[in-house]
């Protein structure tokens, strides 16, 4: 260690006043401007923000990878590698940088899916960094790439290091390029939202993971999430950004337990895994056996005592959605993949149900056949007492007025052509709801109830930001006055901040209207906010029925356990909350 | 950016700010859109293709503003080389190729449009019906256009002509008939695919019908590539009605037709190479200028499309 490296002692990684500019077609953009922070060796350094915010752009600049229109306009980067000591990495030429990528610095990436080379196996692919930083032998590296498949947890390593990308889950391919990140024995190692794209099972795992490898080698991590959750549960130390700069730093504990910007404290609020984001009045549903005379589905429905005190109100009406034994097979014959298995549930007029499941658990597909998207093999939903399943042309059409689906994605259910007064208005022409002069007014109203002003019936989707959308896409169902509407994720896609305004608008909407939801999401930090009762999908089949306070609190099934446990934040040290 | 450093938003209060750093560049994209619309336009890659084309046009519209000579009369000594009186020199029998050249450019262009134009509505019909109804209306139609593409453009037009009679018209919906298939297939999977858009289910969701959806929907966002391929097989469509006017099965002489023009000059390439090549270089110019614009067209419809 020289002098230089002396005055930062400890510190693996030292950012100073960085500032990053893009240049674009409408002038230099400010991305990041002036931030500081460290990375302390065998440390997580959390970085926190929401989309836009800059912090992909300040893990970019570690790592040299800046995008070719972005460059560092001041600031200081320096890594304090075992090699060489204290190195700057402002300026450093692309050789020099081949020779720090791999081996002082690994990146896991964030998207699994995209990030291996489908036509390597997965062998080559994590050996590739041995080979670059000069591993000669082929037998030497060889077995190091055994060795890292099983310490990231890979059974039978000889065998899967033949395999390519497409045979691996995406839990398994984060897993391989973990090992291909710590090949080398980095320094450090930046994640990227490394579990963004997983599941909350799978997540956990991999989080474990990393963890895991950091405590046994030593390495520090610059960790990039858009989730507190997951940062306050992992990180030691946390940096809060936004718009570019940093609104608030230091130790995990401190800055969740006592934030000092307002702005991490609206973020700390509107994070559903740690308070009340929505409150609403409860319904509480009484686990309903099946009726006598069916057969019993093969869902664990224990009559739980219901825990009166919790609930304002008791439900006694006849449901008006009925889902019963659904299945729906895709394909014929050897092909043929059963998406749902015999699921049903009943949710009564102005309750919310959810349906919870990671990706692949039917949740979608049953959704969709509830809003009549999709036909079942077998099996009937019914709405109202009238069976949906069967419905075509004008009697489709009539139903739809009914029941409205809204979609996960606000940037592909908008037409981009149309503008959002077109947009909320077609459905009334379509239907012929009201006259033509008294249709500007109905928009104008539908925008008010989604709180977006009414101008904004003359501007475009693509001028409108994602939760604007979002609000739209619930606008354009809401205007046709429906009883049921359909959920899919509805609020994934969306930053804390902005989920928090879209459930609170759901909450009020319903209780003002008296709608009734099916909440499909992944997310049970969201989900046990909003619902009322709550089905739980793995591969197909309904898990766990009932009443989400008690399916919470008392899960009957492995997996709903499983899922409940792997809700990030919930452990959160406890000096939270 | 400055909405990057908007104030946080206030809780649950009526004013609806999403994630407010995406508003800001998408408003301030709608001020500087005319403005960099005028920038693109002037870069030398677009203005100089697209003064070739109106001079072309103009030509084609008013050939009598650009020569007061006629292209049809005698009016000089045959066979002059270029020059200050003859621009293009004169052909075998005196007449003022220049002029004839102008003047062939209203056959030339006029024709190639004529071709477009049937491709262009025959194709989309067909490549629209194929991917909105899907099935087997799909399977039989996709395969007779795999039956068109399967026979070489030219022995096609050539068929075609045969069948229907000489002529510039003849020739033109001879030239757009070979065109009906590229534009067919391009239209089916730009349908295909916006079909299969979650707005396009979501308008039937919204209580909308297969023709209300289809033509609310589906055809607007998926038919700017269809016109940017039209662009494109204007220049061919000139290339290949010369070619058919060049084997005389175009217009009949003395006509001044572009191909005509070259054919007529080809006994003579050893003495008087200019009423080869000067010809073929406006054919070539042309050609070149669509090509070059439909690139831009596509590639602005693009970045129209990105910007979703």
């Amino acid at each position: 260690m020289n002098a230089a490296a002396s005055t930062r002692a400890g510190k693996l990684l030292s950012i100073r006043d960085l500032a990053v500019q893009y240049r674009t077609g409408r002038g230099i953009v400010d991305a990041v401007r002036g931030v500081s922070f460290d990375v302390e060796p065998g440390k997580v350094t959390a970085v926190v923000g929401e989309s836009g915010s800059g912090k992909t752009t300040v893990a970019q600049s570690v790592i040299g990878l800046l995008a070719s229109n972005g460059s560092i306009a001041r600031g200081e980067i320096e890594l304090n590698e075992r090699r060489l000591g204290t190195t700057s990495l402002v300026g450093l030429p692309e050789r020099r940088w081949q020779d720090l990528r791999g081996r002082c610095i690994g990146l896991i990436p964030q998207d699994p899916g995209n990030s291996l080379n489908p036509v390597k196996t997965i062998g080559r692919s994590i050996s590739e960094s041995l080979r670059i930083h000069g591993r000669p032998s082929r037998e030497e590296v060889r077995e190091r790439v055994l060795a890292l498949l099983e310490q990231v947890g890979i059974d039978d390593p000889e065998r899967r290091a033949k395999q390519y990308p497409h045979e691996f889950s995406g839990g398994m391919r984060q897993r391989v390029l973990i090992a291909a990140a710590i090949a080398n024995d980095p320094e450090l190692i930046i994640a990227d939202e490394p579990t963004s794209a997983l599941d909350v099972t799978v997540q956990r795992t991999v989080l474990d993971l990393i963890d895991r490898l950091r405590r046994e080698s030593g390495t520090g991590v610059l960790f990039i999430t858009h989730d507190l959750a997951v940062a306050a549960e992992r990180a030691d130390h946390v940096v809060v950004m936004r718009g570019g700069e940093v609104q608030e730093q230091g130790p995990s504990e401190r800055v969740l337990a006592h934030p000092e910007a307002e702005y991490t404290r609206q973020l700390i609020a509107d994070a559903p895994a740690f308070g009340d984001v929505v409150v609403r009045e409860r319904v509480a549903v009484r686990d309903r056996a099946v009726e006598p005379g069916e057969a019993a589905p093969s869902v664990e429905r224990a009559e739980v005592a219901l825990p009166v005190e919790r609930a304002e109100r008791v439900e006694t009406l006849d449901p008006l959605l009925r889902v019963q034994h659904l299945r729906q097979v895709f394909g014929r014959g050897s092909d043929a993949f059963v998406a749902v298995d015999d699921v049903s549930f009943d949710v009564p007029r102005g309750t919310t149900h959810a349906i919870v499941g990671e990706s692949g658990s039917g949740k979608t597909t049953t959704g969709r056949a509830v809003a009549g998207f999709a036909r079942p093999t077998s099996g009937s939903v019914t709405i109202g007492g009238v069976d949906v399943t069967g419905l075509r042309g004008r009697a489709l059409r009539e139903f739809r007025r009914g029941t409205q689906l809204v979609y996960q994605n606000p940037y592909g259910s908008l037409d981009p052509r149309q503008s959002i007064g077109q947009t909320l208005a077609e459905p009334l022409r379509n239907f012929s709801i009201g006259t033509r002069s008294d249709r500007d007014d109905r928009v104008a109203h539908a925008l008010e109830l989604v709180a977006l002003p009414a101008e904004f019936a003359h501007r475009r989707p693509r001028e409108l930001s994602g939760g604007q959308r979002q609000r739209v896409a619930i606008a354009r169902a809401l205007i046709v006055e429906p009883e049921l509407v359909v959920l899919d994720e509805a609020v994934s896609a969306l930053d804390v901040t902005v989920q928090a305004q879209i459930l609170r608008l759901l909450a009020q909407l319903q209780s003002e209207l008296g709608l009734t939801y099916v909440f499909i999401s992944h997310d049970l930090s969201v989900v046990r906010q909003i619902s009322d009762t709550v089905s739980v999908l793995q591969h197909g089949e309904q898990v766990e029925f009932g009443d989400s306070a008690r399916v919470f609190e008392n899960a009957q099934h492995p997996y709903t356990r499983r899922l409940i446990e792997a809700i990030p934040g919930r452990r959160a040290p406890t000096w939270m909350i | 950016m400055t909405a990057i450093t908007e104030t946080p938003m206030p809780d649950g209060a009526p004013h609806p700010t999403g994630a407010p750093q995406r508003t800001g560049p998408a408003r301030s994209a709608r001020g500087g859109g005319s403005r960099s619309a005028i920038r693109s336009v002037l870069r030398p890659g677009v203005l100089i293709p697209a003064v070739v084309l109106l001079v072309a046009l103009a030509w084609a519209v008013a050939p009598g503003l650009f020569t007061s000579v006629s292209p049809t009369a005698q009016v000089g000594e045959a066979l002059q080389g270029p020059g200050a009186e003859h621009w293009f020199g004169t052909d075998s029998t005196g007449r003022d190729l220049y002029s004839r050249v102008v003047h062939g450019a209203s056959q030339s262009i006029s024709a190639a449009l004529v071709a477009v134009l049937v491709g262009l509505v025959f194709g989309s019909l067909i490549g629209i019906a194929a991917g909105a109804v899907g099935g087997r209306v799909d399977g039989v139609l996709m395969r007779l256009v795999d039956v068109l593409l399967a026979i070489p453009a030219l022995l096609l037009s050539l068929s075609v002509v045969i069948l229907l009679g000489f002529g510039t018209t003849n020739a033109a919906i001879a030239v757009g008939v070979t065109s009906v298939a590229v534009f067919a297939r391009l239209a089916r999977s730009q349908v295909v695919s916006v079909r299969a858009s979650e707005f396009v289910e979501a308008a039937y969701g919204s209580g909308g019908t297969f023709w209300s959806v289809l033509l609310r929907h589906v055809l607007p966002n998926s038919l700017t590539p269809v016109i940017a391929l039209a662009a494109l097989q204007l220049g061919s469509a000139i290339l290949q009605i010369s070619t058919l006017g060049f084997l005389g099965y175009g217009a009949p002489p003395p006509t001044p037709e572009w191909g005509l023009l070259i054919a007529e000059g080809r006994d003579y390439v050893a003495t008087a190479w200019w009423l080869t090549t000067l010809p073929g270089l406006v054919v070539v110019a042309v050609v070149v200028a669509t090509n070059r614009l439909s690139q831009s067209i596509g590639r602005g419809s693009d970045s129209a499309g990105r910007g979703r």
